[in-house]
């Protein structure tokens, strides 16, 4: 078994036996998909809600609008069944408060919903949540049950 | 806007370890006369970096750190951040409000004591930024979290993940003499910030190509 890592504004497949994990999610998403048919899941981690907010060179697995097409169409590629993915996101939380409430300020929230849109779009059920707060998140998908564990540091470990 | 990370020369890096050693010095002074005791700053580092590899600076992204955060405005923007680790914040608020509690827990005063040390020492390292360069800057209220590396610093790459995946870092970090209480100082600048900096130390980015 090996344990697939997930960088910030990356994204990666995975299939059983292997686990795939990202660490560190604050204000970004985590979105990790699985077919439980082909066990093959998938993880992104998002930074930003919307690829119209890009101004350089286009990192796909940055936005949410980008990120979770290309993650379900790598997993197409590999085998899996887009009928049959499932989605759970965790993260989106908002690390610090500040009074003057600016939209930047909000961007853990509005990750979340751009994340819920696009997976929407692309007809993907949202199986689970474990997002918001003001905590970060590490999360870790087994690739041959499709559960997906939440680590944090003072709100300790839940699986979903 | 994209920055032209290339029209950058060795001689950008270094008046930027520049800003950050006057101020980092300026900070670890206000340090020194708070707890009372003799501070060594490292030399600081001016890099550009992958968005994962910051997180390396203080321990992976997975390292529980304390950090304090405030956003700059002004000419400038970005934000900073001053980033301990546990023992080292415990150490240091242990200077200020003596203490017989062992636990690792932060009381409510412990916390609100650790948001003020981030306030003295990013002010100072601001007040001298603003002298050194002449650009107007203020700094916002502060704001305390503890958590993982990565949640936290993710936070202050929202604006420049706008614009790419690596980030201009000037990381100072200090020890105390008895090596107890390591801190870092990150100043994230907004990209379209570092060429203010620049063109007000004297060596703007356009002209040296």
């Amino acid at each position: 078994m090996n344990v697939i890592k997930v960088g910030m504004a990356d994204l990666n497949i995975a299939s059983s036996p292997d686990r795939i994990r990202t660490v560190g999610l604050g204000s970004c998403v985590g979105v990790a998909l699985y077919d439980k048919i082909t066990k093959i899941g998938g993880l992104a981690h998002i930074m930003l809600p919307s690829s119209t907010l890009n101004k350089g060179v286009l990192n796909v697995a940055k936005y949410a609008d980008t990120a979770i097409p290309k993650l379900i169409d790598d997993m197409v590629k590999k085998g899996a069944d887009s009928r049959r993915i499932i989605a759970k996101i965790a993260g989106g939380a908002q690390m610090f408060s500040f009074s003057s409430a600016s939209e930047i300020m909000r961007i853990g929230p509005r990750n979340v919903e751009a994340c819920k849109e696009a997976l929407r779009h692309a007809r993907i059920h949202l199986n689970c949540e474990d997002t918001g707060g003001n905590w970060g998140r590490t999360i870790e998908m087994d690739c041959s049950t499709g559960v997906l564990q939440v680590r944090s540091v003072n709100n300790g470990v839940k699986e979903f | 806007m994209t920055i032209k990370w290339n029209g950058m020369g060795e001689i950008h890096l270094d008046v930027l370890k520049e800003v950050g050693n006057i101020g980092a010095g300026n900070a670890a002074t206000a340090l020194s006369k708070l707890i009372s005791r003799d501070i060594d700053m490292k030399v600081p580092h001016a890099r550009i970096v992958h968005f994962d590899q910051i997180t390396e600076l203080v321990g992976g992204p997975d390292a529980v750190v304390v950090a304090i955060l405030l956003h700059i405005n002004g000419d400038v923007q970005g934000s900073m951040f001053f980033i301990l680790n546990e023992a080292s914040a415990k150490e240091l608020v242990k200077e200020l409000l003596p203490t017989n509690d062992q636990t690792p827990n932060f009381t409510d005063l412990e916390f609100s004591a650790l948001q003020e040390i981030g306030n003295i020492l990013i002010g100072s390292y601001l007040t001298s930024l603003i002298d050194f360069t002449q650009l107007n800057m203020y700094h916002s209220v502060p704001s305390l979290a503890i958590d993982m590396a990565g949640a936290i610093v993710s936070y202050g790459l929202i604006e420049l993940s706008q614009v790419g995946d690596y980030a201009m870092v000037i990381d100072t970090s200090f020890l105390d003499g008895s090596k107890e209480v390591e801190g870092h100082f990150f100043f994230l600048p907004d990209p379209e910030s570092l060429n203010k900096i620049f063109r007000a130390l004297g060596v703007p980015l356009d002209e040296c190509h």
